[in-house]
């Protein structure tokens, strides 16, 4: 993002994570409150990223093995005589993705419940910001009037 | 073709050409099928997808509406590798047929059953963009916010409702209960995508939704519901009846607060999601006649059974996705169970049908009628039972989007006239004529 721009910039999803990361801008005049709002969305961003991060790099893991015992135990090699890369159909592939789900199953129950604390406290710290400014910008605006 | 050529010129990337050709030999090879699967996917479009793990609208049902970006349907059932170089192919036209050739391969991809690259963003996704809102864009925004497909489908089932009460018509009450319910489903999209954005992102079909690419800000899209949610429930509760309002209110709750994080926690979100999509046909009725008769209940009984054959289907494709994303569904964890509530639920709907002459809201002609497609619909449900593969489940699913509003159009033609019923005997064959006096506004 450039050097001069006064918002935030949104980038595309990271490899890992899918999550988009976000830069934040930092006003000079950054106030007590607001500076709370942004250090809340950069701790949520890095706790979701590190979360994410973690959780899809070990699904590819656990299927590549799943896949590559699966083969093994058909008597397959991991790559068929063209050089490509075998997979197992959706059905076999099946017993993966329910067995994966209830591993991690309690693993996202604590992330949901970090990830609705952490939303809902973005969302009203952005909503206290907003007041704030708007407050801030009618009490300039009656300001100006009167002169 | 010349933007193509310009744009190889100028990126002077040579193996482009080599793969595009490659690609769109690919993509003309199943033309033919990926027509008849893109025409269905269009009006599956309009129609509004249902999305899986969002459980279209709460209104309208959480399984109910496919009326999920339709364009993203495909994209989940195959995990893609993105090559860079080949983003340029989708420069090429516009972007819906981009996204169209890009289902295409991805339609190849599944069928051959590998895994081809494809490239699956635009480089414009994968540039920085700055978060300001962007005024000219922000209709386009609230429309994917608040899934505006999927609460059409939503507004027309209430419609249904309303049309299938045994009341003379009356248009300021059916364009209040229609705009009412409309706002509230707005509402409880936009409250769901709020929830969902982590999970939005890792999943291909819904990972271009406006949070997720942070075209809009949270705050917004809190505002925005609550904007939409007050006044639609206001609307419904002074303009039409407080049942109604009462009925709209309970599903947004239902939605947002049960169904949503009930995703993540149990399989039984999917019954909480087809009481979801069954109630809006409840609150048109409520809202013609005001009380909550049998024929609410039957018909929102029939649109709950709908669900289970359209939502299983289609989640029987993204199996992948759902379990990676961590939601629990029927498919991923009881796939058994998923295919025989699937096929029950086909069943039931015969069942229903024939309830309705015997509660007096149709003619004994509606079951008749509705058998064949009502089979139709339990022999499909009966193979992706047996077969549980993916063609059986994809035929189930597309089979459900035609098999509804055909079904309602039935009902309705088939509707008891309240005339006749009033003087009954006094007109032997004029029950359809009636009943179009009726239904003309």
């Amino acid at each position: 993002p450039p050097a001069h721009s006064r918002s935030d910039w949104i980038g595309p999803p990271d490899k890992l994570s899918n999550l988009r990361p976000i830069i934040f801008y930092v006003p000079p005049e950054e106030s007590a409150l607001e500076r709370r709002l942004r250090e809340a969305r950069q701790e949520a961003q890095a706790s979701n990223q590190r979360f994410w991060a973690r959780h899809n790099r070990a699904f590819r893991q656990e299927k590549e093995e799943f896949i590559y015992s699966r083969l093994k135990a058909k008597g397959l090699e991991m790559r068929d005589e063209s050089g490509q890369k075998a997979t197992l159909n959706a059905e076999e592939m099946a017993d993966f993705y329910k067995d994966f789900l209830s591993k991690n199953l309690k693993k996202h129950l604590q992330y949901n419940r970090d990830w609705y604390k952490h939303n809902f406290r973005i969302t009203f710290l952005m909503g206290q910001v907003a007041l704030v400014r708007a407050l801030r910008w009618l009490r300039w605006r009656k300001k100006n009037v009167k002169q | 073709a010349g933007l193509f050529v310009w744009r190889l010129r100028n990126t002077g990337v040579l193996q482009i050409p080599c793969r595009f050709v490659q690609l769109y030999h690919v993509a003309n090879n199943r033309l033919i099928t990926f027509q008849y699967f893109n025409f269905l996917k269009r009006m599956y479009v309009t129609q509004c997808n249902k999305d899986l793990s969002q459980r279209a609208k709460p209104k309208s049902d959480s399984i109910v509406s496919p009326l999920h970006e339709l364009q993203q349907l495909d994209q989940e059932k195959k995990a893609v590798h993105r090559i860079s170089p080949v983003s340029p192919v989708h420069h090429l036209g516009s972007e819906t047929s981009s996204r169209n050739e890009l289902r295409e391969m991805k339609l190849a991809a599944e069928t051959e059953d590998s895994v081809i690259p494809v490239g699956a963003e635009s480089k414009e996704d994968r540039q920085w963009k700055e978060m300001k809102l962007q005024l000219d864009d922000l209709p386009g925004i609230l429309a994917r916010l608040s899934k505006i497909k999927l609460t059409a489908l939503v507004v027309s089932t209430t419609s249904a409702g309303f049309a299938m009460a045994p009341v003379p018509f009356e248009l300021t009450c059916f364009l209040l209960a229609s705009l009412g319910t409309g706002l509230a489903s707005c509402a409880a999209n936009s409250i769901n995508q709020f929830f969902e954005v982590p999970f939005d992102s890792n999943m291909n079909r819904t990972k271009n939704r406006p949070l997720v690419r942070g075209q809009i800000s949270p705050l917004l899209a809190v505002c925005f519901a609550a904007s939409c949610g007050i006044p639609g429930i206001a609307l419904l509760t002074l303009g039409v009846n407080p049942l109604t309002g009462a009925l709209g209110a309970f599903n947004i709750f239902l939605y947002t607060c049960c169904y949503t994080p009930l995703k993540r926690m149990s399989i039984a979100n999917t019954w909480v999601g087809a009481v979801v999509g069954a109630i809006p046909p409840v609150m048109g009725w409520t809202a013609a006649t005001g009380s909550l008769d049998a024929g609410a209940l039957l018909l929102g009984g029939i649109l709950y059974s709908w669900q289970f054959p359209h939502f299983n289907a289609l989640s029987w494709g993204l199996r992948e996705d759902y379990s990676r994303g961590g939601y629990c569904m029927m498919s991923v964890t009881h796939p058994g169970l998923c295919r025989r509530v699937a096929l029950r639920h086909c069943l039931a709907l015969i069942g229903l049908s024939t309830v309705a002459p015997v509660l007096n809201i149709t003619t004994w002609t509606f079951p008749v009628i509705s058998l064949p497609i009502n089979l139709y619909i339990s022999y499909l449900g009966f193979r992706f039972y047996r077969d549980a593969d993916r063609s059986s489940s994809r035929k189930l699913f597309f089979c459900s989007l035609w098999h509804l509003p055909m079904l309602l159009l039935v009902m309705f033609t088939c509707k008891k006239s309240v005339l006749e019923k009033e003087d009954k005997g006094n007109l032997p064959g004029g029950s359809h004529e009636t009943a179009m006096e009726i239904r003309l506004p």
